[in-house]
């Protein structure tokens, strides 16, 4: 093939695909766990400050953080965006939300995604709870979604 | 909680997927060696040949524009024994896998002796470039399928002791 | 501490597609302009340092081929770091500090043109709880624009025209990539990309590279009429986890400004490495640039964003006016990781 200027090029699909087995160790081990289990787990600070996603160290001190504390299962939107062609590598196949969710009992947010329907029933401050997969494994997205609390 | 044992790791599988456009210096190497050339090119300040052409002379720093074609016979100037199986290599293990310096090249480069026993194969030696059928040649160096020793005398050490 | 100036700077026209040349062959003219300019030979540069990252393109080890360009003969002192080259500038500069060099050739490229950019920035996420969400940048980012806007901290006119403002300043540049007039309203009438960040909100997709050489004060003098003298240079990191932070705000931009020094006499100019329109509107927070300081003259990332070459863009964009007597003193800012995660700023000064 040629390029504008008649100088030759060639091209071809590069694929660079690989899957590595990551071991979590002992902290987010045990967020995989309840996860697997249907139930969310975060990680309290000496400080009194309750971390989501688990932390195996104070992000303010770099102590470990060794106490695990039941978080959620709700929790509340506290900023999104809204995917309104989402792309093969996006969690849902239908327009969605991505979302930073302070689950209840949490002083962080993590990062899902909430299956709102329309962009109109967004709101920063709503209440959403998980919506789990029939199979949970022990992963992230063994919450296949958020959805809000209040029904479709 | 269960009994069932802890989460002790994840699997991320990972896929990126990009489109590769070889350009310049690279897809004039590819659209020759479609035709059954070898090129490389010419540093205009060291003089040295590289092959395959890549459009800088690493040792100058400067661009390399000056084409030169090169023969598909040449050198083994290092090699090695391999007993490990590889994805795509089609030769029966154990195989070897050599530096070859092709005659009117100053810098070697990666490919595989076939034809021969492993025992064969040595510095020195010279070998020649088994095509693959015309009718199957693109814009790649599997055109070449492997080099065979071409039963020529040896080149002494000291004709490519600077290149190795 | 030793004084470091820039003394020379030099990019490539900033392109959607680079169609014709390598990594290699797109840096060797960038590489020996920069070294020309600098009055410095090439044998005399004491220290070589580079910033990419393999991802972009998809090449493993795509910066040890990059060497090429050099003629690394003899053999050079060299570095790499997989990041922007405004870092690799970092380094350069420490290794000057530290007396094992008194000049260092600095550079960087990225030709994103080959695959999906914002798919493959999630491989920066963390490989946990993160990246197998798929969350790709422009998300990520308009995360943040969402935050702010509901903080009432910035418009979606505000953004746009930061947006208007770049590529119409852009025009004046040579090297830009995405430059013109646009309007405002037309903008704002255009849909959602990922709400709430439309097209024009979000940088182009750019083929680029960029060198700069710095020196030793009393080497900068005697081969450069007017060094840009480096008065400061910091960077700082916040938490990786989007939730772990206040995504309205940039604590380590300010940090950065202050431990470089930023406040102080006042700035002709600064350079954001803002990708992202809502992030200058935080960046000029952070840093408290006054209405008076030219914001990215060059047009800045949202009309050319180079990764991995962006930031160090942005410090010889800022450097250039002073190098030419145009400026007495500027800003230069670069970022790394998602929603400005992590902060370097670089205060330049002429004599």
């Amino acid at each position: 093939m040629a390029a504008a200027d008649g100088e030759v090029t060639f091209s071809a699909p590069h694929i660079v695909e690989y899957a590595y087995r990551r071991s979590v160790g002992a902290v987010l081990g045990r967020f995989f766990t309840g996860l697997r289990e249907r139930k969310l787990v975060g990680t309290r600070t000496r400080a009194g400050r309750v971390l989501v996603p688990p932390c195996e160290y104070d992000p303010d001190t770099g102590e470990s953080v060794a106490e695990f504390v039941d978080v959620g299962p709700s929790g509340v939107v506290t900023t999104w965006a809204w995917v309104h062609a989402p792309s093969a590598k996006h969690p849902l196949p239908r327009p969605f939300a991505w979302a930073l969710i302070r689950l209840d009992g949490a002083d962080t947010a993590m990062l899902h995604v909430v299956d709102a329907g329309s962009e109109s029933r967004m709101r920063t401050g709503m209440r959403v709870r998980p919506r789990w997969r029939a199979q949970t494994v022990g992963e992230i997205r063994d919450i296949e979604c958020f959805e809000p609390e209040t029904g479709r | 909680m269960s009994e069932a044992e802890p989460v002790k790791s994840i699997v991320t599988p990972t896929r990126l997927e990009y489109e590769y456009t070889a350009v310049g210096a690279q897809a004039r190497f590819l659209d020759e060696i479609s035709r059954g050339r070898i090129i490389g090119q010419r540093c205009p300040q060291c003089r040295k040949v590289y092959v395959p052409a890549r459009g800088a002379c690493p040792r100058c720093g400067v661009p390399t524009a000056e084409v030169v074609e090169v023969s598909d016979r040449g050198t083994v100037t290092t090699f090695c024994v391999v007993r490990v199986p590889s994805e795509n290599i089609h030769l029966k293990l154990p195989f070897v896998a050599a530096h070859i310096l092709l005659d009117g090249a100053d810098i070697p480069f990666f490919a595989l002796v076939g034809d021969c026993e492993v025992s064969e194969v040595r510095m020195g030696l010279r070998v020649a470039a088994v095509w693959a059928p015309r009718a199957e040649w693109g814009p790649t160096f599997a055109n070449i399928r492997h080099f065979r020793p071409t039963g020529e005398p040896d080149v002494a050490f000291e004709k490519f002791k600077e290149h190795l | 501490m030793r004084e470091v100036a820039v003394v020379s700077f030099a990019q490539t026209p900033y392109l959607r597609r680079e169609r014709r040349r390598s990594e290699v062959e797109m840096l060797m003219p960038v590489i020996a302009q920069a070294i020309e300019r600098s009055g410095i030979q090439k044998a005399q540069i004491g220290f070589t340092c580079s910033g990419s990252s393999d991802y972009i393109a998809g090449q493993a080890f795509a910066f040890v081929g990059a060497v090429d360009a050099l003629g690394a003969w003899p053999p050079i002192s060299e570095s790499h770091v997989e990041m922007d080259g405004a870092w690799a500038l970092y380094e350069a500069w420490v290794k000057i500090q530290c007396g094992q060099a008194d000049s260092a050739l600095v550079f960087a490229f990225g030709r994103a043109s080959t695959g999906t950019l914002p798919e493959t920035l999630t491989m920066q996420l963390d490989p946990y709880t993160l990246a197998p969400l798929g969350a790709d940048a422009v998300s990520l980012a308009a995360l943040q624009a969402r935050a702010l806007l509901d903080a009432r901290l910035a418009t979606e006119r505000e953004m746009a025209e930061v947006a208007v403002r770049s590529r119409r300043d852009a025009k004046r540049n040579p090297f830009a990539q995405l430059k013109g007039d646009f309007e405002v309203e037309k903008i704002l009438a255009e849909p959602y990309l990922i709400s709430p960040l439309r097209k024009h909100d979000c940088p182009p997709i750019t083929d680029g590279a960029a060198a700069i050489v710095i020196a030793a004060g009393e080497v900068a003098r005697r081969v450069c009429r007017r060094p840009a003298f480096i008065r400061g240079i910091d960077h700082r990191i916040e938490p990786h986890q989007p939730g772990f932070r206040d995504l309205t705000v940039s604590p380590s931009t300010q940090l950065a400004g202050e431990q470089a020094g930023a406040a102080g006499r006042p700035l002709d100019l600064a350079e954001l490495h803002a990708p992202f329109t809502h992030q200058e509107l935080i960046l000029r927070r952070a840093l408290a640039l006054p209405a008076s300081v030219a914001i990215n003259p060059s047009g800045g990332p949202l009309a050319a964003n180079p990764m991995m070459a962006a930031g160090l863009a942005r410090i010889g964009e800022a450097a250039r006016p002073i190098l030419e007597g145009q400026a007495r003193r500027a800003l230069a800012h670069a970022t790394q990781g998602h929603c400005l995660q992590q902060n370097l700023v670089c205060v330049l000064e002429g004599e």
